[in-house]
């Protein structure tokens, strides 16, 4: 292959690469160095961190997609493969797409040569004893070999490179330099030793102006604290750790009086204790909340059921990944959807907000408190493991729109004026009572909590027409919840034979998926944002002839759900799910999309 | 001349109050239960100590035990939570409102079997409450089955002889590092009374284990959860008698005679020395002592052990005094301009 003809044939700003190493050899630094790099250099680009249930030794995969049309969603061609884990190196090899490239750590023994894959040895050991770090540093730095040659040969700025790694190491000049210095060296090797074969090049844009990167957990927990969360309790678990760890990390400079926390923010001994406290907190008047994924959910359902009976307000924020059982602790599902919808023994009907970006995670973050408050009930926001822990790009996240709504509480005060108080009547008909919190000093302010069968007036009673009326105020409070919570969003003419109804973190690739269809197949769009449905879905449903609903569970969950919702229109409704750990391509999308309903 | 009316004024404590203000509802539990006495101790200790009922949550788990707090301060908030986790309902209402007092009651199946992990580690992180379990080594709702602290071979008409070593909770409490640990018996309201206003001025977690007579199901003679085992085997460590806030102790008692343990609040309980010697703040010796009870087969009460040394959750949390409930949305909610400084580091 000639010069002429590669440059000829060049891609600019559009590549999946997959940087293949080993779990726990630091390498984690040197992909967000080159995502950050891309991104400061105006590329849409995503990270996708693809990694076993493991701490170190087991292979580990990290996907970058850089794309000058804004798509980051996982793709499943690989363009550019950066080889460092002798292990996979034969199957990484063998997934590489036609005419991309293999970079590999030339010690590595080489699976034989494909016909139209360019292959860059990387030196990465000589490289290493040229720098000499210090022995403890040793690994991380030759994974910064890699950023440095994979740099020169894409043409990534070094000076963006550096930037990224002043943000990833807190502007802490020492750690930089002593990376830049082996990125640098190794930039410098490649030019003087390698020589331009592939396509795939990168070029300054300017499309991530005043743009962010942030994971879904780290959003979803600013927007908790923007919420006012003063209570959160919790039991590590990935995928949702992480949530945790980043309400901890930005609380205390948010969130001080004269020196002392105004939160609290508790590691339980487990899921039972960390919903337990949530709840305990809920009552007490904080904005209370636990974070937590599938496992954990299956241990708070005893706890959930109580706080849906006694009506206590609680967040309940459950980062989604692949179940039954401890299933795939590391890969991304929604499957969580009709376990949740209705948790607890009896009859159960919880509210689920489905934010389909890392600004809903933000925005559901402050909003899923008021929604607990308002209807004194558990809030869950299902997020999941690809929206949660991976890097997405967006928008700076918009400050709360709207004051804080605390919900029906009643005060001494108040108390005083009305003169009467029943803990569970229904005085609005909304289904929604007054109460009061803990400490209120009027003597009709204190109630008893319990998870028994009560009358209006919270005292325990067996009577059927008190356990009727109860439940009836319950469903009624059920169906309030609908024109509470975030209508769904609707695209597309309105006019089109097909609809599409979809939910979260499938978002990206829906998008994608709707522009390849665009001169094939017309499509109208609708993405849930919450659980139970509002009069739009019905109406969507009613108007389009044929309606297929996606998601990543192996069931169909939320198709299910919609079933039950409109049972007139149930068999117009089709299932679309793809259900193995990996987040939905677009390509899928669009080709199962054809397949179903016809092009 | 106008005549003069005798009216009777009803007795009132420090903040006004009779002691019927700090009553319950009329208990559903069986005739005799040693829970109903530990309800009307919980009564006379809050009133004593002049509480308002506003100022103490109750909360409890499931059983019998967790049925009594509706029995008790009816004009306290409460929360008859899950089986075996009030514990955590309990830190999570007691740290979002400091300011609370809270009072929990459990059982021996809801804190030694299902409640466990819980109980040790609501003692492991101190949240300042005080934990009342009423033991009588039976589960009562469902019927008489054996519960964690039966007695070995034990033989129970419905659940025949029990094979297994019992659970002592007040081992457990001490191994869980507990400030606060104390046994004692249903059948001896003046103990229990004085106990309990003890450790409603601890700050800490302050455990006491009440042996409480299950009439139904566990209450023959052979039985150490039983009225008469107790009063014949029961072995005080101390005359227990609680000293009130700023009033003085004045007592002629010889030196070496008696003990005074400082409680947070600054009141304090006096231990008057009966027989032998016990300094409570020994905890080896406390261990030997529990060790020795069992082995043999008797019925040590009183404070058995005391550390006020130890942080209490919320300052381990290092949380404000105020409680959370009261913050504003303002103080809740920072500011756009912090957000705007949050975000620059996304970028």
């Amino acid at each position: 292959m000639t010069e002429n003809s590669t440059r000829a044939k060049a891609l600019v700003n559009d590549f999946s690469m997959v940087v293949a190493t080993v779990n726990g050899s630091g390498s984690q630094t040197s992909n967000l160095a080159l995502v950050r790099a891309l991104f400061r250099m105006g590329i849409p680009v995503s990270g996708k961190n693809l990694f076993p249930s493991n701490i170190q030794g087991l292979p580990t995969w990290y996907t970058i997609r850089a794309s000058g049309d804004g798509h980051t969603a996982r793709r499943e061609s690989v363009e550019i493969l950066v080889a460092m884990n002798v292990t996979t190196f034969t199957e990484d090899h063998a997934g590489i797409s036609e005419g991309g490239a293999c970079f590999y750590a030339d010690h590595l023994p080489k699976p034989q040569a494909r016909a139209g894959i360019v292959y860059y040895p990387m030196p990465i050991k000589d490289l290493v004893k040229e720098v000499s770090p210090p022995k403890d540093l040793k690994e991380y730095v030759a994974n910064m070999a890699y950023v440095g040659i994979v740099s020169e040969m894409l043409g990534i700025d070094l000076e963006a490179v550096r930037g990224a790694l002043m943000t990833h190491f807190h502007d802490r000049e020492k750690p930089v330099e002593l990376n830049m210095g082996m990125i640098r060296l190794a930039a410098e090797w490649a030019k003087q030793n390698l020589e331009k074969q592939d396509p795939y090049r990168v070029e300054a844009d300017n499309k991530t102006k005043g743009k962010i990167l942030i994971e879904g957990n780290t959003a979803g927990a600013l927007g908790a604290i923007y919420g006012g969360v003063s209570f959160a309790s919790w039991y590590p678990i990935t995928p949702a750790s992480s949530f945790a760890d980043a309400v901890r990390q930005y609380l205390p400079q948010l969130r001080k009086e004269n020196g002392k926390n105004t939160y609290a923010v508790i590691q339980a001994e487990d899921e039972l204790s960390a919903i337990g406290m949530a709840i305990g907190a809920g009552w007490a008047g904080a904005r209370s909340m636990t974070s937590t994924s599938g496992p954990g959910i299956s241990l708070m359902a005893e706890f959930v059921g109580l706080a849906f009976f006694a009506e206590i307000p609680i967040v309940i924020w459950d980062v989604q990944r692949m179940g039954p059982s401890t299933g795939l602790p590391t890969r991304t599902s929604q499957g969580d959807v009709m376990f949740v919808r209705y948790l607890g023994h009896g009859d159960t009907k919880n509210v689920i907000l489905l934010p389909g970006s890392v600004a809903e995670c933000f925005e559901f973050g402050w909003r899923a408190f008021d929604v607990a408050e308002r209807l004194q009930s558990p809030v869950f926001v299902l997020s999941d493991l690809d929206l949660g822990m991976n890097l997405w790009m967006s928008d700076p996240f918009d400050y709360p729109d709207e004051p804080m709504d605390r919900g029906k509480v009643l005060t001494a005060e108040q108390l005083e004026e009305i003169g009467e108080f029943a803990r569970y009547r229904d005085v609005d008909g909304d289904g929604i009572a007054y109460r009061t919190l803990p400490g209120n000093e009027h003597p009709l302010a204190p109630w008893f909590v319990r998870g028994t069968g009560h009358n209006e007036h919270a005292e325990y009673s067996e009577r059927p027409d008190d356990w009727e009326r109860n439940m009836e105020r319950l469903m009624r409070k059920a169906d309030s919840a609908r024109d509470l919570i975030p209508a769904p969003v609707l695209s597309g003419s309105g006019e089109a034979r097909v609809g599409l109804i979809y939910y979260g973190s499938t978002e990206s690739a829906v998008r994608e998926a709707c522009d390849r269809l665009t001169e094939q197949l017309e499509l109208d769009t609708l993405r849930l944002r919450a659980v139970p449905f509002n009069s739009d879905v019905k109406q969507f449903i009613e108007d389009h002839e044929v309606l297929c609903v996606l998601e990543m569970n192996t069931d169909g969950q939320m198709h299910k759900l919609l079933q039950l919702e409109v049972p007139e229109r149930a068999t117009r409704l089709r299932s679309l799910t793809q259900n193995n750990g990996l987040p939905l391509t677009a390509r899928w999308i669009a080709e199962s999309l054809v397949d179903l309903v016809g092009g | 001349m106008a005549t003069t009316v005798e009216t009777r004024k009803a007795k009132v404590n420090d903040v006004g109050l009779a002691k019927a203000d700090y009553k319950g509802g009329p208990s559903t539990l069986c005739a005799g239960c040693g829970h109903n006495s530990i309800s009307s101790q919980i009564v006379n200790a809050a009133y004593e100590l002049s509480i308002r009922p506003h100022e103490i949550i109750k909360l409890s788990g499931i059983g019998c035990s967790s049925k009594s707090p509706a029995y008790f301060l009816g004009k306290s908030h409460g929360f008859n939570s899950l089986h075996g986790r009030m514990p955590s309902v309990a830190t999570g209402a007691l740290v979002a409102n400091r300011s609370l007092k809270g009072i929990g009651v459990s059982g021996d199946g809801d804190t030694a079997s299902i409640g466990m992990g819980q109980f040790v580690h609501l003692v492991r992180r101190n949240l300042p409450m005080v934990y009342v379990i009423e033991n009588n080594g039976v589960y009562g709702l469902t019927k008489g089955q054996f519960s964690a602290t039966a007695d070995h071979e034990q033989t129970l008409k419905y659940a025949g002889t029990n094979p297994f070593m019992p659970v002592d909770l007040c081992m457990e409490a001490l191994t869980a590092n507990c400030g606060f640990v104390a046994r004692s018996f249903a059948g001896d309201p003046k103990q229990v009374t004085e106990l309990i206003k003890a450790a409603f001025s601890f700050d800490g977690t302050a455990v006491l284990d009440i042996i409480s007579p299950c009439v139904t199901f566990n209450d023959r003679d052979e039985s150490t959860k039983s009225y008469s085992w107790g009063r014949e085997h029961q072995d005080p460590l101390h005359d227990v008698t609680y000293v009130p806030r700023y009033e003085e102790i004045q007592v002629d008692y010889e030196p070496g005679e008696t003990t005074i343990v400082r409680l947070h609040d600054g009141s304090a309980l006096m231990l008057k020395k009966l027989d032998e010697e016990y300094d409570p703040t020994d905890r080896s010796a406390a261990i030997q002592l529990l060790d020795e009870a069992r082995a043999n087969q008797v019925l040590a009460t009183g404070l058995i052990y005391f550390n006020s040394d130890q942080a209490s959750l919320q300052d381990s949390e290092q949380m404000i005094k105020r409680p959370l409930s009261e913050l504003t949305p303002d103080e809740l909610r920072p500011s756009q301009e912090s957000l705007q400084e949050v975000l620059e580091g996304f970028k």
